[in-house]
């Protein structure tokens, strides 16, 4: 696990607390540690060069606050900085005024084109807008075969011509298709290379010139290293791209690329993909970015998922039966059942600064089945009064969940502590549950 | 099919160009001072070689002391080829069986692409290869390898989408004993090296092919993508914890990334590079050659 860059600043920044100001001289050091960790990010390093440039100038003169570590104060800087280059919020798609708005979807070879396709169709169908989406891969085996599967997934029409078909010519006809049956979005997928070249621009140049299109996005692996700038400023320059989007952030790349990639072109990260399934799209946010890419974990975005996924009402619903104590294992249950709803626990994890390589998750999650499993084994009695559970009892439990007698020991002994301690809290008043984020 | 330098060179050429260039403007004939060591620097973590072997690389070649262009040049050379160490020959196997190779790494890397050439070259040497579709997972996957199936002309084992990959492993090295295959190649669903469980079905499948056949897989193949910048060195780390891969094929090497992380790659955890991909077409797969790898890119 790489260590948090504010614990290695405010070592180099050692010394430095409670007097003077940051100088060029004493923050050098710092500035080598904020270098590497961007590098290691897979910055590009011109980007970081004069990232580095910006944040030192920054830095310099400005006096250590009392109640600030250096090292934080300065990573304050640097986050800043970040999200200032980022650019400060989340710029969606822009609609075109007559239907439909045409989006052209564009990127290397296994950059994550077609499944981000089948994102965005279902990203729009959920607000109401029903997308038409048009295979123009024609070239990787089996690429219209992929988005056909997926639109039939989501409910998403496909327009296709099968493989080896024209791509430009399937793009103009799949656009005219979409406005003859007044579609309000059409989404054009195109074909990938393994890296840029005359033939693929030129190609791409005509799509776009056939249909138009709103908005052309850049579909960026998540995971590139240094080349990624190279790629951004080719397509930038000779196609013009409108924004990017950023796909596999669900593994433990830092994702650097996005700062290298908005440095050069200059547009806008429009979305982060992650994951396979097509619900798994989420909307840029700079500064969580910018913490990612600093190590510092994703806090908010954890947040945000908790908040989608416990409803209000049944929170507050709780949180009533457990000042009143009258929590009983179903509610313990439903909980569960809600906290599954946010991922697997590696998942989160990945969120969480300093978790990102934790072992022994899956044992964790095994085991919260397994609870899950014995609760579903008992009565609804005994799940309102779980003392009646005697020996007998805990056998069939133990039988109809697939697990031992000192499991469901270990379960009953767990909820009864759960309890008293809830007793005891509701002793000393009004409280939050920690899981509400409300 | 001898490993072709020119081809090679043809593939890296964008790179090779920037990268002696600089070294050239850099490395002065005085030796090796702060701004050339700078300069070196950038080269080599612009070629995603990464912060730590790129220092390491470096403080070498400061101990070597060399001084002059070719000096400076002929010890970054050795300094590069130790990392990369000499290239190893393929594993013999026992005879009667078929050679098992599962192919594994992260979605989009070229898996399927790289299986496809892989058997057009094993092929191509006189032998009798046969596919196996275990991706059931991604859409389309079993139809992407049964186009390459039909191009190639070899023989494929694949189930329904969803099914068990591990079983799918199984029938497809029962049938290719039965049929008296050479070569079994076997695709894998791409799986982001930090989810767990499919690490884990990943094992599995390992754990199966031990079952029908001791001994196999044979080799386990590690695809990376050349574009992948320092997150291939955690790839690699999962991967070599999860199925101890027996070697590296850097796919899309013939795009303008250099692919450097191989070097950390190679230097901490100890995997070899075996082939490379270096184009789109079926024939486009080499044998890595750390020398002419090194040349080509230093000449």
């Amino acid at each position: 696990m790489f260590e948090d860059l504010g614990e290695k600043l405010n070592r180099s920044f050692k010394g430095l607390l409670g007097r003077g100001k940051l100088s060029e001289k004493n923050i050098e050091s710092g500035l080598r540690e904020i270098r590497r960790s961007l590098l290691e990010a897979d910055v590009h390093y011109k980007v970081a060069k004069d990232f580095i440039q910006v944040v030192k100038e920054r830095s310099v003169g400005q006096e250590v606050l009392g109640n600030l570590r250096p090292g934080q104060q300065v990573v304050r800087i640097v986050h800043e900085e970040l999200v200032r280059l980022m650019g400060s919020a989340f710029t969606d798609i822009s609609r075109s005024r007559s239907a439909p708005t045409v989006i052209l979807l564009v990127g290397l070879q296994g950059s994550g084109k077609t499944t981000f396709a089948a994102k965005l169709a279902r990203r729009f169908q959920k607000s109401g807008q029903q997308p038409l989406l048009v295979a123009g891969d024609t070239a990787r085996p089996a690429a219209v075969e992929q988005l056909k599967i997926l639109g039939s997934e989501i409910d998403v029409r496909v327009f296709e011509k099968g493989s080896g078909a024209d791509p430009v010519e399937v793009a103009a006809e799949g656009v005219r298709e979409a406005r003859r049956l007044n579609f309000p979005v059409v989404i054009v997928d195109s074909r990938g290379r393994l890296h840029v070249d005359g033939e693929l621009m030129e190609e791409l140049r005509k799509t776009r010139d056939a249909i138009a299109p709103q908005e052309t996005l850049l579909v960026v692996d998540g995971m590139s290293g240094q080349d990624a700038a190279r790629v951004a400023r080719s397509f930038a320059d000779d196609l013009g791209i409108d924004g990017v989007v950023l796909t596999k952030l669900d593994g433990d790349a830092r994702g650097g690329a996005a700062l290298s990639v908005r440095a050069v072109s200059g547009k806008p990260i429009k979305f982060v993909s992650v994951g396979e399934k097509v619900d798994q799209l989420e909307p840029f946010h700079p500064d969580r970015m910018a913490s990612r890419i600093l190590g510092m974990g994703d806090v908010l975005t954890l947040a945000e998922k908790a908040q989608e996924v416990f409803d209000r009402k049944q929170t507050e619903k709780m949180e009533r039966k457990i000042r009143e104590a009258s929590f009983t294992l179903e509610d313990f249950r439903d909980q569960l059942r809600q906290v599954k709803k946010l991922g697997s626990l590696d998942d989160l994890a990945q969120m969480i600064p300093g978790m990102g390589r934790v072992k022994g998750l899956e044992a964790e999650e095994g085991r919260l089945t397994a609870i899950e499993a014995m609760i579903n084994s008992m009565t609804p009695e005994e799940r309102r009064i779980p003392r009646i559970i005697d020996g007998s009892r805990r056998k069939r439990i133990s039988r109809g969940s697939g697990t031992q007698v000192k499991d469901v020991n270990r379960l009953l002994k767990e909820f009864e502590q759960v309890q008293k301690l809830m007793k005891t809290m509701r002793k000393r008043g009004p409280f939050r549950m920690p899981m509400s984020l409300g | 099919m001898a490993f072709s330098i020119t081809r090679l060179r043809k593939g890296l050429g964008k790179a090779r160009r920037g990268f002696w260039g600089r070294i050239r403007r850099a490395a002065l004939a005085s030796g090796l001072d702060a701004e050339s060591r700078e300069a070196l620097e950038e080269i080599l973590i612009e070629a995603d070689v990464g912060v730590a072997a790129t220092q390491r690389i470096l403080d070498r070649l400061e101990k070597a002391d060399a001084v002059g262009e070719d000096a400076i040049h002929n010890a970054l050379r050795d300094s590069l080829l130790e990392v990369l160490g000499r290239a190893r020959e393929e594993p013999e196997i026992p005879g009667g069986r078929p050679r098992v190779i599962l192919l594994v790494g992260v979605n989009g890397v070229g898996k399927t692409t790289t299986l496809a050439k892989l058997a057009a070259r094993y092929k191509a040497e006189g032998m009798r290869v046969m596919m196996a579709a275990a991706d059931t997972f991604r859409a389309a996957a079993a139809e992407q390898l049964e186009v390459w199936a039909e191009r190639v002309g070899v023989d494929l084992v694949r189930q329904r989408s969803g099914a068990d990959p591990a079983a799918v492993a199984y029938d497809a090295l029962e049938s290719a004993r039965a049929r008296g295959v050479d070569v079994l190649l076997v695709d894998t669903a791409g799986r982001l090296h930090t989810k767990h469980n499919l690490m884990e079905e990943l094992k599995k499948i390992r754990r199966v092919l031990d079952k029908c056949e001791p001994g196999t897989p044979d080799e386990v193949l590690l695809i990376l993508d050349a574009t992948t910048g320092q997150n291939a060195l955690s790839q690699a780390r999962l991967f070599k914890e999860a199925v101890e891969p027996t070697g590296l094929v850097i796919a899309k090497l013939d795009g303008t990334a250099k692919a450097g992380i191989v070097l950390a790659i190679r230097e901490e955890l100890g995997l070899d590079v075996r082939f490379v991909g270096l184009g789109e077409g079926v024939g486009d797969l080499e044998r890595f050659a750390p020398e002419a790898f090194v040349d080509a890119l230093l000449s």
